[in-house]
């Protein structure tokens, strides 16, 4: 099959290699359908998160048909059309049945790896993201093999089209649960930094679950202007206006009372602090660039809560602690407990309460992924979310 | 060079090196210099685990923050590590119980026999194509609480062995305590021993105990050995 290897560094190719086989019982094989690049995989594409091989299969955001169950899969059966959430879980572990999916303790065949990083036992399994992280071959090819296949996958109606769907593999409950996780109380105002395609559905998840305003940041005009008119966001240009001067003026001298960091570890910025940022993280001193999350923390109002959907993966420096502590901040981060959102989520978009597909604005042959990952990556074309056909 | 910094440490010696470092070096004069050598010295020995301070004074923090206890009591090696799972004591017991399982998670191990209710024979994987075998034999266990089991007769590679499963709290499973003894050898039984209990005894049966705990939990063991992957 064709499938979208990285090489290294900002090198991806398409590849003729192996199709995929069923290793374990409860494993599926899945011919995609839809598949699409994320912010997620532009840190391993910049060359981000370490333990990356050669030649390993990129992609965690896919849908298909099922071709093949393992002889202990009893709820799915060839034919059947499914979303695949990026995250691995058992469905039998304490944290699976506690519903921290993306906390399970037994779909991540290399968790010494980022127990030796970490120091401590850390998350489950991903697809296409790296060894530490099971080293999984992804979702950006014509087949993958969907390890605990009884678990993850869902079943889709034929009645909508891939494209309303496919993000219920990961970017739309990782918005919703950036909103859940502020506990939006009536009145309130979320303010969203970075207006990707997480921020995008951070933001019309936050207006979902009941907020008041949101305030949408970043610094590209035409991902702005979709916050505004996809999402009915107000919207600051943190190229033009210093934002936590702006926030404060618009929320009568509180601050916001959620803050969301849907931009993660390599946030751009102007200040010395980001240039100290970019130094270190380019010497490796520093792993990773927390601009965004620095102005989230101080932006906030006393007692508001940080949310954390950006992912961060090594150390950072000059995180504001002291304000965070003053302020009575709750941070709250994490990869996705996808599986949870599968089902409400859907019915959101069955009901027309939301569609996802708003957000498309690329679609290619799987042949086309290298330019791809540029044209999103350097935000040419007004470039907001690429979907690939295998 | 060996460890003698504990990770803890060593973490905290990397940071406060790397930033003495740059404090060092952001100033002018004798000052800044000496701190940025500090700085650095911190930093190496972070990195290295190895403090020369501390050999100088023949101490170690090495091992104080590890969960496992190697001992060296007589001759025996002891190795300790514990796991949760999710599963009752009865179902961990009953699995256990049956040697004839063990090698189903065990990485070195490559077959057991059971004779009868204690005498067992048990092949493990050695280098170079070798095995390494031995009879043991159940001293003592109690139904659904724990098992303990030594090899007997004339074998080059004596070793005891104990589980124990003890109900966690609520809704918590099990609690599964190994522990393993066995005498360090030199020469080819030295290797045939790094091969059982690998270079970090603690973390081999670390990993045995995790793939234990995925088989019990979840009825397979998470695996991408056989996927496909470009071919640069
Ligand atoms: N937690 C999870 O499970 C999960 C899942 C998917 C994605 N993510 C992460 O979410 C983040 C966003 O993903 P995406 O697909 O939307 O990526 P993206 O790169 O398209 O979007 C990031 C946006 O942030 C903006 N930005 C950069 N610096 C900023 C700053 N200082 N202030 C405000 N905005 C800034 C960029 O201009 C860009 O529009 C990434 O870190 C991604 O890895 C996390
Ligand atoms: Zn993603
Ligand atoms: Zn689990």
């Amino acid at each position: 099959m064709r499938a979208v290897c990285w090489n290294g560094s900002t090198d991806v190719r398409v590849e003729s290699v192996p199709d995929p086989k069923i290793l374990n019982p409860r494993d599926a094989i899945v011919k995609i359908t839809s598949t699409a690049i994320c912010g997620s995989d532009i840190h391993l594409y910049d060359g981000f998160i370490p333990t990356m091989e050669k030649g390993d299969i990129l992609g965690h955001e896919f849908m298909g048909e099922v071709v093949e169950v393992g002889r202990e899969v009893h709820n799915l059966k060839a034919g059947d059309r499914v979303v695949v959430p990026f995250t691995i879980a058992c469905g039998s572990c304490f944290f699976c049945n506690r519903k921290s999916w993306s906390l399970c303790d037994n779909s991540n065949p290399n968790a010494p790896i980022p127990e030796a990083l970490y120091g401590s036992t850390t998350g489950s399994g991903l697809f296409g993201y790296s060894h530490m992280f099971g080293g999984y071959a992804g979702g950006q090819a014509e087949y993958a093999r969907v390890p605990f296949a009884d678990v993850g996958p869902i079943k889709v109606p034929e009645g909508l089209e891939d494209e309303k769907v496919l993000f219920l593999s990961d970017i739309l409950p990782t918005g919703y649960m950036a909103a859940e996780n502020c506990n939006i109380q009536p009145g309130d105002t979320v303010a969203v930094w970075g207006c990707g395609p997480v921020g995008q559905f951070a933001i019309k998840s936050a207006f979902m679950l009941g907020a008041e305003r949101v305030i949408a940041i970043d610094r590209f005009p035409y991902r702005l202007q979709m916050a505004k008119e996809y999402g009915k966001a107000e919207v600051l240009n943190y190229a033009e206006v210093e934002i936590g001067e702006a926030l404060r003026e618009m929320t009568g001298g509180m601050g916001p009372d959620a803050c969301i960091d849907a931009v993660g570890m390599e946030a751009h910025g102007y200040g010395l602090d980001s240039v100290y940022d970019y130094a270190k993280q380019f010497v490796r001193l520093e792993t990773d660039r927390p601009t965004a999350l620095r102005q989230a923390i101080v932006a906030c109002r006393k007692g508001g809560t940080v949310s954390i959907p950006g992912v961060y993966g090594g150390f950072i420096d000059k995180f504001p602690i002291g304000a965070a502590f003053s302020k009575g901040l709750t941070l709250k981060m994490g990869q996705t407990n996808v599986h949870t959102y599968l089902q409400p989520l859907l019915e959101r978009i069955e009901r027309g309460e939301i569609d996802p597909s708003g957000i498309i604005t690329h679609r290619m042959s799987l042949n086309d992924a290298p330019r791809g990952y540029e044209v999103f990556k350097q935000k040419q074309e007004d470039c907001m979310k690429v979907v690939l056909k295998p | 060079m060996p460890r003698n910094i504990s990770d803890g440490e060593r973490i905290a010696s990397i940071i406060g090196g790397t930033m003495l470092t740059l404090l060092g070096l952001s100033r002018k004069g004798d000052a800044g210099a000496v701190i940025a050598l500090i700085g650095g010295g911190l930093a190496f020995r972070g990195i290295s685990g190895f403090s020369p301070v501390y050999k100088a004074l023949g101490m170690s923090t090495a091992d104080s923050d590890s969960s496992d206890v190697a001992e060296t009591q007589s001759r025996m090696v002891g190795v300790k590590r514990s796991v949760t799972i999710n599963r009752s004591p009865q179902e961990l017991y009953a699995f256990w119980r049956n040697f004839e399982n063990l090698p189903g998670f065990m990485k070195h191990l490559h077959s057991v026999k059971v004779f009868d209710e204690k005498h067992s024979h048990w092949v493990a994987s050695a280098p170079m194509n070798n095995t390494v075998e031995w009879n043991a034999e159940i001293t003592d266990e109690q139904e659904d609480k724990h098992i303990a089991w030594r090899s007997t007769g004339d074998t080059s590679v004596p070793n005891t062995g104990s589980v124990q499963f003890t109900p966690a709290p609520e809704g918590r499973g099990t609690q599964v305590l190994v522990q393993i003894r066995y005498e360090p050898q030199a020469g080819l039984l030295g290797k045939a021993y790094l091969s059982l209990f690998g270079e970090e005894p603690s973390q081999q049966i670390a990993e045995d105990l995790r793939r234990f705990k995925a088989l019990m939990e979840t009825g397979e063991i998470a695996t991408t050995t056989g996927q496909p992957k470009g071919r640069t």
